[in-house]
């Protein structure tokens, strides 16, 4: 009772659980020390209900004496006073005594107890070693009191009564026995509290369930439970401490938001009170008992209840080494407290809240800082800048609020308000009295006074400021220090204002976050403007004139200030970046070529699009240009081409201005990839090509600094200097509306080469608007060209012979004709230029559009055609046409090398045959002197030789004919007309026509052939020149335009000398030839001429004595395979160079099939034996043999057929004897010229009957072929491969003869041997069967047997 | 529920940003672009310890008296903010949680539209009525 009377402050720290000592109380005290600092020693573990987790505490006691009193009543909950534990304390060893006194009085303290229910209690039994010493005989009995007490108090509970042995020595044993007791005193000890507690925190949620009744008081409730919290703090238990005031804490902000939504509670009513003291937070004590009385009370406000739950949070959470949480907790909690006082819409003073903000926040930072030291706080800046913050911008409205912000100083109604905060303040703690820096007598100073407000502002906003800088959060450092160059706005500072928005403008104009830029630009403005910054202030001014977020009004102000200054006259100029004011959005070039000859007109055409929101006058606008001289000189325009093209639009991609979205900017400009490709100078051929990026320095210098590239004129103007280049492009007063406008500049292009646009500028009044770089880059070219003549066909393929169209295009170039110019043609005899009087020429300028025609003057003298040309002026075309005839080229003879009037070799025509076409062409030259130029320009043209012409000879016996074949090769139709053949010598010869129409039409790819006879009187000319001659003109054109072709040809020899005539003879008694039977061939080679000359020279040498002779070959050969010669087929005849000296030779030939069989063809070669004389061989046979075979070789393709048939039988030759005696080396054949030799047997048939029987026989055999024709009269035929084709046909032979059952007839199959032996097999060795050949007969298919023979 | 709801660019660029009482638009583009430092400084702690794992939501940036800020940033580091009035006590991080995935997926559409640029800002009505209604539940 004393206790609750004297309402002893509590400090928590101190507190103890109480244990109260009973007994012997001089025994106690002896040992109270010892115990007192062993009893915490060891750590216990502590079981709790509820499932809560053990928990390790240190025990500590405060012991006090026994008193009736300290027994709680009935009812009271005080947990703090409550007694844990009851000792009894005895050393009595006399069981006497013990009976006499200490046994009564335990029983009067154990009805005491139990009288207040308290089961926790314990008896020791103090046993000094000196009387265990003394009654070393009493042991039993000592210990007997020890049983009898338990025996008396301890009836089921034998551990109420514990032994303590030689407390006072220093043994083990007493060791052992303290031990015990500790052990035994803590175990119940917390045994106790599990009970005791739990029996509280019981009684406390009932409490808490009755919540919803309505005499319920929150502020009963707070102090049961804080009774909880106290314990468990006494318990160090701090945690389970702090979660009982986080339980009230949620449980009072359940309350205050159920009370928002309309649920009200009676107690809640001392809450809504209006607030009078707003002291802040006070959190120097442990328990601030004013405030906790308060509550008690039931007096408490919403903000004493807060600060004191927070204080006591604060406490604990300190205890906990958690000082960043309080941080946290505090921030959390003055924003609640101000949601709450506005939810229970409690009426504070205008600034009070302010006040308990500012001073709550100033004193957690101080506690905090006085529980860390200076590196924690500093690594700890992002708790605590918060609540610097918070604490900045409430002193600040307060500022604001008492009129300590504006220039003027307080008004008396802020002086007013002032009075009533500072009043709710209260008296200064007494903890703080003596603090200087105490949040009470900051705030109290900074309302006092303007000077010591504003020092009091800005050391905290330069605090928040600097801890967001070192925790990285610049925006944050940013918002504040904006906020920071309003009060120095506010105060008449613009200067400091500036750079401070200058920087947040930085900030937000590199995110892209417009509303904030054109916010922060528009307070720079002022401050530009307050501090007559001209430059900045007009740059700014563009900025917000353009800025889309500001209304209409704003702009206009804006721009309107911009041109308020251009129009001022006297004042300094003023240069501004031209980005703010329009941008540059695209560049045209007319024409689109961007490439132009020195002199013409470009025209560049400026899209602007005006940001201003009024129509804006410019005096001028000018863009400087950059020129480089094209150093490779002049070029022609197919260089220039070649070369990288400008583009004739150039789209500006819009740097956009901050106040757009930046997506673009974020991106970051596109790579601009271009090729290169390094050619070597000498040849053009290719050394290296890449690809290179054309604006690197714009992407690295994005990824040096994170700045955009276009932003820098944005806040700093950069040095926009306008550089002055040597040349402008300059147009005046034009008048720029908002949204795009064209201009139009004119752009020089007098010296040839690269011009680039380098900057842009428009000068409004004193105001100069630049934009540095035009980027990308634009360019365009101006280039020379040379006077260019090329001359080519009107229409393709110019034919010679006839007069054709050729265009002269003369490309003027840098040249300017002058009237009196003349092309000057050196004329040549193969290509006049065919004179015509309306030879027009036509002028026409770059674009293709005509300008002018005039008639050419051409004059003709005898070696050069001169032509006029009209006046034309540089870099136009002029153009016209010349007729020019291409003379075909007779013959084959031409004249030696001759100079042209100019002195060069004539280059002769050529002809040759052209791959793309069956036309012969000619290349014509020509020679040109053109008036700009000394050398003469060489041109050629190709021409067509629209025909082909063959010539022949042909004869019948002494009659000769001579043929020309005419075959039009071109796609064009002539009429062909006069046909001539004239003998060039014009000797005697009569060449008679024999061409019916004097008029011939001669269709494209189509042949006219024209025969003449010829007839002489005397002897004919061995050689023989003549000249076809005709006139040809396209079809469907008059008389007029025939033009004459000649063909120009020779024969020689074209004397008949021999004719042959051939006989076939049916075999002896028949009338006809069978096919299958060998009949004979007598031919008679008969000599008509007397010996010529040169022919008897040139065999005089070989034969001197004896008739002139001359010795021929003749061969009997059949191509068509239809007779077998069978015999020698070819042979040496000897005859005399006389007239009708006759010579006759017999073979035996054999007709393969019936019918009429055309005559075996019949050569007759001139043998021109070797000059040498070799000596002669013994065997004439193999002589022979070996003369046949080199001929064969020489001639194997056209003499196979007959060679490969060896002769069995003899050669009937009249002059075989000299045929014998010849044994030269190494013969030529020569064969005669056509007409020498007359065939009179030439296309003679004869009639062939067929045998009686024909079989034939194909077989094939897999790997080869082999088609055997096989016929029981008569022949042989297909070897393919030599070795195995004659195995098998042999083979195959037998068979078939087996096969058809036929082996009768003339012919057997040992004949068959026979001949493939000795015929066939030698003849295919012998020619290596290069070619096989075939000997097919398909007379009677009834007969032909078909095998598949496999292998 | 919402004052504000932005979508902001990986390249802290606003993509989107929408407030209901418009007259203080200018405070809430202040307020969002502040949280920004926040958003970077909890992305950067929670990368350096989970790398990809990593929980979209940032829960409460920082309150202020009259707002509380959440932020939420997708993989691409496109960040979510929500403003929300401090008053408005009814709404649990589970709430705000769902309406930011609600605007994840929403702004997940925007991007897959095939005539969008990404990059620009959004202009899509989809997106309004999401964000609209959003704002709009008050209550």
């Amino acid at each position: 009772m004393e206790v609750q009377e004297e309402k002893p402050i509590i400090y928590t720290m101190e507190n103890k659980p109480i244990v109260t000592c009973a007994g012997d109380q001089g025994l106690f005290t002896s040992l109270y020390t010892s115990l007192a600092q062993q009893l915490p020693r060891e750590p216990m573990e502590w079981r709790r209900t509820y499932g809560r987790a053990p928990k390790m505490i240190h025990l500590e006691a405060n012991f006090v004496q026994f008193k009736e009193d300290l027994l709680p009543k009935e009812g009271n909950k005080a947990l703090l006073t409550f007694p844990f534990l009851h000792i009894y304390w005895t050393d009595c060893c006399d069981t006497e005594v013990y009976k006499s006194t200490v046994k009564e009085d335990m029983m009067r303290w154990q009805n005491s107890l139990r009288s207040h229910s308290s089961p926790d209690w314990v008896i020791i039994v103090v046993e000094t070693n000196d009387t265990k010493k003394k009654n070393k005989t009493n042991i039993l009995p000592r210990s007997s009191i020890v049983d009898k007490i338990r025996s008396d108090f301890c009836n089921k509970q034998n551990d109420r009564c514990v032994v303590l042995s030689d407390p006072l020595k220093d043994s083990s044993r007493s060791q052992e026995s303290w031990n015990s007791l500790l052990l035994k005193l803590r175990t119940l000890l917390l045994m106790s509290f599990t009970k005791n507690l739990g029996r509280f925190e019981d009684d406390m949620r009932t409490l808490r369930e009755k919540r919803t009744q309505p005499g319920w008081s929150f502020c009963e409730y707070f102090m049961v439970q804080e009774e909880l919290a106290f314990v468990f703090e006494m318990l160090q238990q701090f945690e389970d401490a702090l979660v009982q005031y986080d339980e009230l804490d949620a449980l009072f902000t359940q309350y205050v938001l159920n009370f928002g939504a309309g649920d009200t509670a009676n107690w809640l009513g001392s809450f809504c009170a209006p607030v009078r003291n707003w002291s802040g937070l006070l959190l120097r004590r442990p328990i601030d008992m004013e405030k906790r009385d308060g509550i008690q009370r039931g007096e408490a406000s919403l903000l004493d209840l807060r600060s004191y739950l927070f204080s006591r949070q604060c406490t604990l959470l300190i205890f906990l080494q958690r000082p960043w949480e309080v941080t946290q907790r505090a921030l959390d909690l003055l924003h609640n407290c101000v949601q709450e006082l506005r939810l229970l819409e409690v009426s504070v003073l205008e600034g009070a809240l302010d006040c308990w903000v500012f001073l709550s926040c100033l004193e957690v930072l101080h506690r905090i800082e006085g529980c860390c030291d200076q590196a924690q706080l500093a690594s700890n800046c992002s708790h605590t800048v918060g609540l610097w913050a918070y604490a900045t911008d409430k002193l600040k409205s307060l500022g604001e609020l008492c009129g300590l912000v504006s220039e003027k100083g307080p008004t008396s109604e802020d002086l007013n308000r002032t009075v009533d905060l500072l009043a709710g303040l209260g008296d200064e703690r007494p903890e703080t009295v003596s603090s200087l820096q105490s949040p009470y007598k900051k705030l109290k100073e900074a309302l006092s006074s303007v000077e010591a407000f504003e020092r009091h502002y800005l050391e905290l906003s330069h605090a928040a400021m600097e801890m967001y800088t070192a925790i990285g959060r610049l925006r944050s450092a940013r918002l504040v220090g904006k906020s920071l160059a309003e009060f120095y706005m506010r105060k008449g500072d613009p200067e400091r204002a500036e750079t401070l928005l200058q920087e947040a403008l930085k900030s937000y104009v590199s995110e892209g976050w417009s509303l904030p830029v054109t916010h922060t630009r528009k307070q720079i403005a002022e401050c530009q403007k307050l501090l007559g910054r001209t430059e900045d202030y007009l740059q700014t001014s563009a900025l917000l004139a353009g800025d889309v977020n500001l209304t209409t009004e704003e702009r206009k102000h804006f721009c309107q200030e911009l041109l308020t200054f251009a129009a001022k006259s006297g004042a300094p100029k003023v240069t501004l970046s031209m980005g703010v004011f329009a941008q540059l959005t695209r560049l045209q070039f007319h024409p689109a070529t961007a490439s132009v000859h020195s002199g013409a007109v470009l025209q560049v055409e400026l899209t602007l699009r005006c940001l201003m929101p009024v129509s804006v006058h410019i005096q001028q606008v000018a863009a400087s240009i950059h020129f480089d001289v094209d150093h490779g000189g002049t070029h022609g325009r197919s260089k220039s081409t070649q070369r990288h093209r400008n583009p004739a639009t150039v789209e500006f991609i819009q740097a956009n201005l901050s106040a757009g979205p930046p997506s673009s900017s974020a991106a970051g400009p596109s790579l601009e990839m271009d090729e290169i490709q390094d050619r070597s100078p000498s040849d053009n051929s290719l050394n290296s090509t890449g690809v290179v990026c054309k604006n690197t320095h714009l992407l690295m210098r994005r990824h040096d600094s994170s700045s955009p590239p276009d932003t820098p004129n944005c806040f700093s103007p950069p040095a926009v200097a306008m550089k002055e280049g040597a040349q402008m492009l300059k147009v005046q007063d034009v008048t720029l509306e908002p949204g795009n406008n064209s201009i139009t500049f004119t752009a020089p292009s007098g010296q040839p080469g690269t011009y680039t646009l380098r900057q842009l500028c428009a000068i409004v009044g004193q105001v100069q608007l630049v934009l540095p770089h035009i980027y990308p880059s634009v360019q365009y070219e101006v280039y020379s060209q040379e006077p260019q003549l090329t001359v080519e066909p009107l229409s393709e393929p110019l034919l010679a012979g006839l007069p054709q169209m050729v265009k002269f295009t003369l490309l003027t170039g840098h040249y300017a004709v002058k009237k009196g110019d003349a092309l000057q043609l050196s004329n040549t005899d193969t290509m006049p230029i065919l004179p015509s009087t309306s030879c027009t020429a036509r002028i026409t300028d770059p674009t293709a559009e005509s300008v002018s025609e005039s008639v050419l003057f051409i004059q003709s003298s005898e070696k050069v055609t001169s032509i006029s040309l009209p006046p034309t002026p540089p870099y136009h075309t002029l153009e016209f046409q010349l007729e020019v005839l291409c003379i075909i080229p007779s013959g084959t003879d031409r004249p030696a090398n001759e100079r042209l009037t100019n002195g060069e070799i004539r280059h002769r025509p050529r002809s040759y045959s052209h791959p793309d076409t069956p036309m012969t062409a000619i290349d014509q030259r020509m020679s040109i002197d053109c008036p700009w130029s000394i050398y003469s320009t060489l041109l050629a043209l190709t021409f067509y030789i629209p025909f082909k012409t063959k010539h022949s000879l042909l004869s019948a016996g002494n009659r000769k004919y001579i043929q020309v074949c005419v075959h039009n090769v071109s796609d064009v139709n002539f009429t062909l007309a006069e046909m001539r053949l004239s003998e060039k010598p014009l000797a005697s010869l009569e060449l008679q026509s024999l061409n019916a129409k004097t008029q011939q039409l001669l269709c494209s790819k189509h042949s006219v052939f024209c025969l003449w006879e010829v007839r002489w009187k005397d002897d004919l000319p061995s050689c023989l020149q003549c000249v076809f001659s005709a006139n040809f003109s396209p079809l469907k054109q008059d008389v007029s335009s025939f033009k004459p072709f000649h063909y120009q040809f020779q024969f020689e020899r074209v004397t008949t000398l021999y004719s042959v005539r051939a006989e076939i003879l049916p075999p002896a008694g028949e009338q006809h030839c069978r096919s299958g039977f060998l009949c004979g061939l007598e031919v008679c080679i008969t000599r008509l001429t007397e010996p010529a000359e040169g022919e008897l020279a040139e065999e005089s040498k070989t034969d001197t004595d004896g008739p002139k002779t001359t010795k021929l070959m003749y061969e009997v050969a059949d191509s068509s395979s239809n007779w077998a010669v069978c015999g020698k087929s070819s042979g040496m005849v000897s005859m005399p160079i006389t007239a009708n000296a006759t010579h006759k030779v017999q073979i035996e030939v054999m007709p393969l099939f019936a019918g009429h069989l055309p005559f075996p063809k019949i050569q007759v070669l001139k043998y021109l034996p070797h000059t040498a004389a070799v000596a002669i061989q013994p065997d004439p046979d193999s002589c022979v043999e070996n003369d046949s075979l080199s001929l064969l070789d020489k001639t194997l393709d056209d003499q196979a057929d007959t060679a490969s048939i060896r002769s069995r039988g003899s050669v009937h030759s009249v002059g075989s004897g000299d045929q014998q005696q010849k044994g030269v080396a190494m013969p030529r054949l020569e064969p005669f010229s056509p007409g020498q030799v007359f065939n009179h047997s030439h296309a003679r048939q004869v009639l062939v009957l067929p045998s009686t029987d024909d079989h034939i026989m194909e077989m094939y055999s897999t790997s080869k072929l082999l088609n055997v024709p096989v016929s029981t009269t008569g022949t042989i035929g297909v070897v393919q491969e030599p070795r195995t084709a004659h195995r098998e046909l042999q083979k195959d032979l037998e068979l078939a003869a087996y096969g058809t059952g036929r082996n009768e007839g003339r012919m057997n199959g040992e004949m068959y041997r026979d001949i493939l032996d000795k015929n066939l097999l030698p003849s295919t060795r012998m020619l290596k069967m290069r070619r096989g050949w075939t000997f097919q007969q398909d007379k009677d298919p009834k007969h032909i047997v078909k095998e598949t023979e496999s292998k | 529920m919402a004052v504000c709801i932005a979508v902001i660019a990986k390249e802290n660029y606003p993509l989107y940003i929408r407030s209901v009482p418009t007259q203080n638009e200018l405070k809430f583009h202040y307020t969002v672009h502040t949280s920004l430092d926040v958003v970077e400084e909890k992305i950067s702690a929670v990368g350096k310890s989970l790398g990809d794992q990593r929980e979209l939501y940032l829960g409460l940036l920082y309150p202020t008296e009259d707002y509380k800020v959440y932020g939420y940033v997708t993989n691409s580091k496109v960040k979510f903010v929500i403003v929300v009035d401090s008053s408005n006590t009814s709404l649990r991080d589970n709430e705000i949680r769902s309406m930011f995935r609600k605007l994840h997926n929403s702004f997940t559409d925007v991007m897959c539209n095939p005539f969008h640029n990404p990059g620009d800002t959004i202009q899509s009505k989809a997106f309004d009525g999401i964000v609209s209604a959003m704002m709009v539940q008050t209550g």
